[in-house]
Parts: C-alpha cells; structure tokens; sequence
C-alpha cells in the first residue's frame, strides 16, 4: 500500500485524520465571545473556533456542526452555550460523544457567568489537548483521502491556468482512488448537459441537470448570480463565462455521486457537492461567501481544499487546510506570502498545465503528511454557517452504492 | 504569446498579459492596436461578431453580443451579456438595478 504518512490520526468511524484539531464551539451568538476567549490562548496550537450564531433550531445547522465535529481531523470539542438558546445541544454532544471523542457542554448561565467560563473552558481545553497526545496513530494512503475544490475571487485567468491545474490533479487524486468534491452549482449554469454527460448514469445526469435547473431558478429568484464585481474587472463577463472556468477545476474523471452539506462519500471518485437548498427560496443566498463553501466540503469530509484564485484571496478555513492554487501571475507577485502555487506561470512560458497538476497532486498528499499550507501558516481558521434546508438525497445520487 | 485560442470554435481570444493603449497585439496573424488598458484574462473578439450572435469562449457559448463587435474589439459587459443571468459590476449598479 502506498502510504502518505505512518502517524494520521485513527478515528472510531474507521476515518483517519490529517490534524489533531480541538475545537471550540459557541451554539448561539451570545456564546461567540466566551467561545473566543476560550480559544485565544490556544489559536496557534491547533484549537479552532466555530459555532452558529442564530437563536432559532434549525436541522441543517445541526447536522453540520454533527459532521464537523466528528471530522476526522476533529479530535475533541467543547460546545459553549449561553443556555436559553434553540439549538439541540445535548443532542449534539451525545453525538459527538459516541464518535469516541472527549467532548463537554460549557452553559455559560449555568457557569457564573463569562469570566468563570473562560477560565473553565481554558481548563478543559488544557486538559483535554494531553489527552489527546495518545490518539491513535496509524498509516494513511491516497485512496482514504477527502479533497474538495472551490473558487474564489476568481478572474480572467482561472479558467485557463489554476481551474484546469486543479482539474489534472483532481484526476491524479481519483486515480489513486480518492474521493473528490466539487461544488457550487450556481457557479455550474451553463455547464449542465456536459456536466450530465460524465455522470455515471443518465439517472443521474439528469439529476445533475436539476440540481443546476435549481440554482439557477434560486439566484433568479434573489435577482443575482454567483458573480462579484472583482470577476468582472478581472475580464469576466457573464455568469456562464465564469462556470465554464470554474467547471474546469473538477477535470475528466466519470462524476460518481451527487451529495449534500454533511454527505460523506463512502467511496473514491468525483462527486458535485449541491450546496442550493431545496424547495422555495428562503433564508438568503445560498452560501453568503467562499468560506461557507469550504465549511460545506469540510463537511463532507475534506481533508484539505484546493482553492483557486485569480484576484487574489486570503482565506483559510478551520478544521481543514486550504491549499492555494493562484491564476494569475500578476496577482502571485503582489500576494505571494498567502499562495502556494503560482499555476499563472503558464501564461507567461514557465510551466505547463501537466506540470501544475503534478504540483497540486503532490502539495496536497504533502500537506495530508503534516505541512503547513500558506494561509495555516498565517493563521486564517475562517469559519462561517448560516440557515438552510435541505431534502435528504435519494438512492440515484449514489450509483456505485446501489 | 498575446492571446490565447481557447478552442478552435471560439470567437474570441483572451489576453494571456496586461496591455496599455497603444500596445500592439497580434490576433490571428494580425497587429491590433490597443485603445485602452487592459489586464490579462480580457477578451478580444477574433472575427467581426454581428449583434445576437453568440460569444464562444472553451468551445462553449457565455452569452450574447448586444450589439456589432469588430475583429480586435476589447468583448465585455458593453457588448454583451449573459444569457442566463444579469451581471453585477459596482460601476455597472446602475444597468443591474434596470436589469439588463
């Protein structure tokens, strides 16, 4: 078996992980700044900060924060309740708990109020991160690997240099038997009938074709596509120039699955990730910026994200690293501390696309044996989830289950 | 390299560098002179494209032209647009809010 590393982090579901993380979260607003503080002193030890801010329940939320929780590269958590809020806490914590992992509530009202729910959260924290120096070690190989892809501040560029980059190394990735997700289907209008086409079944190329059907009827319904002004003075002109560039980024494997925020391939392949809610338009824009789409692949099991850009993005994102491909060349030279590859190169003679894909594929098993991306280096552990609803998928979406 | 020819079906080629007015760019075969800057990734039209037509970029249809584009022409927001869905530009808020 070709191993990636010999000490990834065993987890009871039989997933292993690529970090340790320990993380914090707040199941209300009002628990944010507890939650916060909580973490501070740990922000450069691998103890992130997460949580949903809403006061009203709300299923999805749940099921995401159930998933992140219990992501492999999660190996403890402690929640942090105001304690009148609507989210399920003791569900959430029962579920946690019998993933094998050390998990506790912190109910702020219950707790003395702020200052004495830090001091005990930093406890506990303290606490549990010696605990966790004897998780289970063991090898990890390419074919247990989650990697999801995602466009952001995308321009002119990425459609030709970083997308398809991401796309030759997305092969690479099936090949070794990987599990790869790519996403956002308002971003894939226009791309339906030749997305249909790779699918591994005309059932579910045709539920393809609908779950962009679904986006478009969404963002026509918002009155705005999935297209920020930067794209446009980046040289991109319409929503369907932009999901052609982006489409490129999930290369030329058979499209295996269609998945949901939470879904976990329980195979290797290529799967469309639908992160549009289903039925009438509520709640807003499907997913307010680019972090709420890695939350939703680190959901669904990535270990790490490959995120093109063209403008030029900063982010990271918690629990999961974020390699960062870069398009533009221009854009490399002003930003080059936050990027971890300059796929721009192309286009001015120093590299091939062939080349960049090989580069991509071997920075991410790099970063799955333990490096530090740009952005983990730097410190980003961005984190945001906001209301949605969603219908669960049916067997059609997952051909190679049945 | 100028340009790229993204598919051989495509109208229009896209600039692998930024150019300043004045700048020459060869476009298939032929030197066209630049009238405004430009930043790489924009398009250029290949051929004359009559209004309606369809623009062709990775082999693929990204919108229409909203009027007559000549060969050389700078292919953006003035003319053309989506077929799916308006686009939001900041300075363009004005064409959103009518919604063309």
């Amino acid at each position: 078996m070709n191993t990636i590393r010999g000490d990834a982090f065993l987890r009871a579901d039989g997933r292993k992980g690529i970090r340790n993380t320990v993380a914090v979260v707040y199941l209300v607003e009002c628990a944010h700044h507890v939650a916060r503080e909580i973490q501070l002193p740990f922000r450069e030890a691998d103890v992130h900060l997460i949580g949903f801010g809403g006061c009203y329940p709300n299923d999805y939320a749940f099921r995401m924060l159930e998933a992140l929780c219990t992501h492999p590269n999660v190996g403890a958590a402690l929640l942090v309740s105001l304690g009148c809020e609507g989210f399920n806490r003791r569900g959430l914590l029962d579920a946690i708990r019998a993933s094998g992992r050390p998990a506790d509530t912190l109910v702020i009202q219950e707790t003395g109020g702020t200052r004495s729910s830090i001091e005990r959260g930093r406890e506990w924290v303290r606490d549990v991160k010696r605990r966790l120096e004897a998780t289970p070690r063991g090898p990890l190989a390419p074919h247990e690997l989650v990697v999801g892809t995602i466009c952001g501040g995308s321009d002119g560029t990425s459609g030709i240099t970083a997308n398809p980059g991401i796309g030759r190394a997305f092969d690479r990735l099936v090949a070794d038997g990987a599990a790869c997700i790519f996403e956002e289907t308002g971003e894939l209008i226009g791309c339906e009938r030749v997305m249909a086409a790779r699918a591994a079944t005309p059932e579910l190329g045709q539920m393809i074709v609908d779950a962009v059907a679904k986006a478009a009827r969404y963002y026509s319904v918002l009155g705005h596509g999935s297209f920020a002004p930067g794209n446009a003075d980046g040289g991109l002109t319409t929503q369907e120039e932009k999901s052609m560039g982006a489409y490129a980024k999930s290369g030329s494997a058979r499209i295996s699955g269609l998945i949901k925020p939470g879904d976990v391939p329980r195979a290797g392949g290529l799967y469309l990730l639908d992160v549009v809610p289903d039925g009438e338009v509520r709640f807003g824009f499907p997913n307010v910026n680019d972090n709420a789409e890695i939350v939703e692949l680190v959901a669904c099991g990535a270990h790490v994200t490959l995120f093109s850009t063209g403008r030029g993005s900063v982010v990271g994102s918690a629990i999961s690293p974020v390699i960062k491909v870069c398009a533009n060349p221009e854009t490399y030279r002003s930003l080059r501390d936050d990027m971890d590859v300059d796929a721009g190169r192309i286009l001015e003679g120093r590299g091939t696309l062939d080349e960049v894909g090989a580069e991509i594929h071997r920075l991410a098993l790099a970063v799955a044996a333990g490096a530090k991306t740009a952005s983990e280096s730097l410190g980003h552990q961005e984190f945001v989830l906001g209301y949605k609803r969603f219908d669960q998928v049916g067997p059609a979406c997952h051909p190679a289950y049945a | 390299m100028h340009v790229i020819h993204l598919s051989p079906l495509d109208n229009v080629v896209v600039l692998a560098r930024s150019v300043q007015p004045g700048d020459t760019v060869e476009i298939d075969g032929r030197p066209v002179a630049m009238r405004g800057p430009l930043g790489l990734g924009h398009k250029l039209a290949l051929r004359r494209i009559a209004a309606g037509t369809k623009i062709l970029k990775y082999g693929a249809a990204i919108g229409s032209a909203t009027c007559d584009i000549e060969p050389g022409e700078h292919v953006h927001l003035h003319n053309m647009r989506s077929d799916y869905l308006p686009t939001y530009t900041l300075d363009g808020a004005r064409l959103y809010r009518e919604g063309r």
